[in-house]
């Protein structure tokens, strides 16, 4: 019977031995179809499934993820997840990501080139891949200021330091928390989203860099100021024409000043005097002076039409198309078509804070390994030179006198130069204006641009205006900013 | 005169022993890593376990020492082996199912118990049998308890269908396969039966087309077999374990008798019921249809039925690739039954197609090592039942890893040792403590001397010679 055992055994063999082949062609061959496969849950999961590096706010993480017994691996956490929000955006299992959160993904999941030697070192050490941190430049105390001077309004405030582009603060209300949006029970998350998603105040805009963008209404007299100064013609001193009403050529249409007042008793003022109190006919005017061609290329110079990150996608301000005249006065006044981000008009005043450089905003300051060490720090670059330093002179000059004798005296801060401009921009009849105010500040150590946006007149209502309802919140966050 | 030189007796156990601390340093490592690659920290009943398998192992060896010192040296390590690295698998997926699936958080638990039980009839075998030809003697009644065992799961009160199968029996909250424990039965019938029918089956009956066919009354036993594993698969809707039986059948009918035409008589009847089967039962043309289009989605997305669980499976080892994730990084659990029928797709995953060849490597030389035994044994009897025995884990293997992996349809078998399941376990320990005896009849060196126990030789040769004239005079005309 040997023989025949022989045979069995050679058949068993030869069994074994297709089971290797069989095997090589899962594993080996097919093996990255099978990882493709969209049903594949593994690779879903997978890609969730790492420490997740830090979102880090002053030494503190503000996102972080923790190990979890679940299908997923680890959770999403974060602290004050509402205040950091428009900075740190969501990570969902469901939903993606944005934010930083999305901008900066390979380094948090620890996949980036930056990352390279880190990853060597887990692969001899055979430890789980850790994530990178991300070090971000806003200030907690400047963005809590600002998350309590805006309280329950809607709105924005930016603040960015003019001298290296680092934004210090980034709110954005009414605000949600990512932790909500970061759970595992994608049923649960998936309901919180559609709620949010059906909130008419549409909490998760990024209100100060994206969203719906807003009409920037008298703030906007500092790129017609601006786009004067530059064309040689005027100086902050060039006397104005001012009348009390304007009637814009080719129509039936007679503009006014706020409250129907005169802006001079004369009929004509100089720039300065008309920045101070914002007078509409006098910048209507010198708008259509200037042209649209102008205006608009000075806007562009500030940064409107270009695409910016900061790394987070930065919504561009726009300016009507193909203008009349009459819009032409309207757009160099703040209405019609103007649409801008409360972080572009802070770029317009950081210019005239900065000799006329604009330096690129950005959010984020280094980048880190997953011990935390430094990898790469982010270098203040500019971003664009917007006016000569003559012009940012003078402009800064017109907006010192707004604080000091104009519509933007609640912004003063003893000791400190501050200059700024107020804004009440109207939308339609009947509803309460959007108001703004756009200053800077200089203690001859920081320099700081703002921009404060508060909608619907804020808790003011129809009385609201940008002096009254923006400029007190603009200078809390500047004091809290200049106190370091 | 030819003088035989006989090679000096080398009992072989130290090589047992170092073998076996290999294999048991392999296991325990295993589950320290499982444990630290998913809590931070060694596992908590680590020193437990790991002193309480080694106990066990250590203490068989000790047993073989004293029961069977001549004992093939590699079976015992390499079972050790397969055992604590499922043990480990089960543990590994017990630490997971523990937060998602509570129902399955104590498998790695039982199947410590059970290997205990396992390794514990292992030893009874060793200590009860002493010769296996004593097995002989029981040929009839192993058939019938076999038999019985096998359509016991049809009785209503205590059989119970599970996963579309009805193969299990109920007694209390104690469930038990007895299919597994049929395998050997059965196992010993066929041995018992061929030796003593060889002759009849192999020599008479017609030829047709140069086949040398058996006479019909010498087709009864096998038609028997052939309507019982037919039995099985209509009745029990268990395809693995009718396959398993007429494999085995026509593997030992073929041993036994060196008549190619068995072979071919029995595929011819298998594919006959197969071919019955798929066109009279849904739930196997549903195997086929997985076999053949898994990637559809109307065949993955079919409930119950669905080839969701084989692509799962596939993607786990698409997923572990060549080296594998490593203990406890993969996700095995995602597979359904990823613990039992699917632990190879476990393993491929988490050890990579690396560790897959490993394993199968080891059942590889366990089943060389049982055929070398069927070899060196010099009775009819122990040779056919331990190429046999042998051969029933080759059909495992193969059904289940070509199962998994889309080689042959899946047939719901598992993997020797490995995979959780206490019935299959200590069957298989039997088998392998069975292997275990012969092969110390087969390497035990022949006396020196005159004073040997004729006894039980003598009564082997008397039972081979009555059943052999019993058998010519049932032929007789």
């Amino acid at each position: 019977m040997n023989v025949q055992i022989r045979r069995v055994t050679a058949l068993a063999l030869v069994m074994i031995l297709a089971l290797f082949a069989s095997a090589t062609y899962t594993q080996f061959v097919k093996a990255s179809a099978l990882r493709q496969d969209p049903r594949n849950a593994r690779t879903y999961y997978q890609s969730f499934n790492r420490d997740r590096g830090p979102i880090i706010v002053a030494g503190k993480a503000v996102a972080s993820s923790k190990r979890v017994k679940d299908d997923f691996g680890y959770q999403r956490r974060y602290s004050k997840g509402p205040l950091y929000a428009p900075a740190t955006g969501f990570f969902s299992v469901v939903f993606g990501m944005t934010g930083i959160e999305a901008a900066y993904d390979e380094v948090l999941q620890g996949t980036a080139d930056s990352l390279f030697l880190s990853r060597i070192q887990d692969l001899v050490t055979g430890r789980q891949r850790h994530g990178g941190g991300v070090e971000l430049t806003l200030d907690p105390d400047v963005q809590t200021t600002a998350w309590d001077a805006l309280g329950d309004q809607r709105g924005a405030v930016i603040v960015l330091n003019a001298t290296t582009g680092e934004i210090l603060a980034m709110v954005s209300k009414p605000s949600f928390d990512p932790a909500d949006l970061a759970g595992h029970d994608t049923a649960e998350v998936n309901k919180i989203y559609q709620k949010l998603l059906k909130n008419k105040h549409n909490p998760l805009w990024n209100r100060a860099i994206s969203g719906n963008l807003y009409s920037p209404g008298s703030t906007f007299k500092l790129i017609t100021a601006a786009a004067a100064l530059e064309s040689g013609d005027y100086t902050s001193e060039s006397v104005l024409p001012a009348p009390v009403t304007l009637r814009l050529p080719g129509t039936e249409v007679d503009l006014g000043n706020m409250g129907d007042s005169q802006c001079s008793s004369v009929g004509e003022m100089t720039m300065i005097q008309a920045l101070a109190i914002s007078c509409n006919t006098a910048f209507a005017n010198l708008g259509m002076e200037l042209g649209e061609d102008a205006l608009r290329e000075q806007a562009a110079k500030f940064g409107f039409s270009q695409a910016l990150s900061i790394p987070t996608y930065v919504t561009p301000s726009t300016l009507g198309e193909d203008m009349d005249e009459p819009q032409v006065a309207m757009s160099a006044i703040g209405q019609f078509d103007d649409r801008v981000t409360p972080l572009q008009m802070a770029m317009v005043a950081a210019a005239a804070v900065n000799e006329g450089v604009i330096m690129a905003p950005h959010l984020v300051r280094t980048l880190r390994n997953s011990d935390l060490s430094v990898v790469k720090t982010i270098d203040p670059v500019p971003f664009a030179t917007a006016i000569s330093p003559s012009t940012a002179r003078q402009l800064r000059a017109m907006m010192v006198q707004v604080v000091t004798s104009g519509s933007g005296s609640r912004a003063a801060i003893p000791g400190v130069e501050v200059g700024g401009k107020t804004g009440t921009a109207e939308k339609t009849k009947g509803q309460p204006p959007d108001n703004w105010f756009v200053s800077f500040a200089d203690d001859g150590d920081t320099r700081l641009a703002v921009a404060v946006v508060v909608e619907d007149g804020g808790k003011a209502g129809m009385s609201g205006t940008g002096g009254a309802v923006a400029a007190p919140i603009a200078r809390a966050v500047m004091e809290a900013a200049m106190a370091k | 005169m030819a003088t035989l030189a006989p090679s000096p007796a080398r009992p072989g156990r130290g090589r047992e022993l170092a073998l076996l601390l290999l294999a048991l340093a392999i296991s325990t490592y295993a589950y320290a890593q499982v444990g630290l690659a998913m809590e931070g920290r060694l596992p908590a009943d680590f020193v437990r376990y790991s002193v309480g398998f080694a106990g066990l192992a250590l203490v068989l060896h000790i047993l073989l020492r004293v029961r069977a010192p001549y004992a093939d040296p590699v079976i015992l390590p390499t079972v050790v082996l397969l055992n604590g690295t499922g043990l480990a698998m089960i543990y590994r997926l017990q630490l997971r199912y523990q937060v998602s699936l509570p129902m399955f958080g104590s498998i790695a638990s039982r199947q410590l118990l059970w290997t205990g039980v396992g390794i514990g009839a292992a030893a009874l075998v060793i200590v009860l049998l002493r010769d296996h030809r004593t097995l002989r003697r029981f040929t009839f009644t192993a058939m019938l308890i076999g038999l019985a065992a096998l359509v016991l799961p049809l009785a209503p009160g205590i059989g119970k269908a599970e996963g579309g199968s009805r193969i299990w029996i109920r007694l209390g909250s104690f469930s038990f396969q007895p299919a597994e424990l049929s395998k050997i039965l059965l196992a010993v019938f066929f041995a018992g039966y061929l030796v003593t029918r060889r002759d009849t089956l192999s020599l008479a009956g017609p030829k047709i087309l140069r086949l040398q066919l058996p006479r019909l009354r010498d087709l009864g036993p096998i038609l028997l077999a052939w309507l019982t594993s037919l039995g099985v698969l209509i009745f029990e809707k268990d395809l693995g374990t009718s396959l398993l039986f007429f494999g085995l059948f026509v593997a030992m009918l073929y041993v036994a008798t060196d008549r190619p035409s068995w072979i071919a008589l029995g595929l011819i009847l298998f594919a006959v019921g197969v071919t019955a089967a798929h066109t009279a039962f849904s739930h196997v043309r549903s195997r086929f249809d997985i076999w053949l289009h898994p990637f559809s989605s109307e065949v993955y997305n079919r409930d119950p039925g669905g080839s969701g669980q084989l692509v799962k499976g596939l993607f786990g080892m698409a997923n572990g690739g060549l080296f594998g994730t490593g203990w406890g990084r993969g996700r095995p659990d995602l597979t359904e039954l990823a613990f039992s029928d699917f632990i190879v797709t476990s393993l491929g995953e988490e050890l990579g197609l690396t560790g897959l060849f490993a394993i199968l490597l080891c059942f590889a030389i366990l089943i060389q090592r049982g055929m070398r035994t069927a070899v060196g044994v010099s009775d009819g009897f122990g040779k056919l039942l331990a190429s046999g025995l042998a051969f029933s884990f080759a059909l495992q293997v193969f059904t289940v890893v070509g199962g998994v992996t889309r080689l042959i349809p899946l047939t719901g078998l598992t993997v020797p040792f490995m995979a959780a399941g206490g019935s299959a376990l200590v069957a298989n320990w039997m088998i392998a403590a069975l292997l275990l005896r012969i092969s110390d009849g087969a390497r035990r060196p022949a006396p020196a001397t005159n004073e040997i126990d004729l006894a039980p030789i003598l009564a082997a040769e008397a039972a081979d010679a009555a059943d052999a004239a019993k058998a010519s005079a049932g032929d007789a005309p």
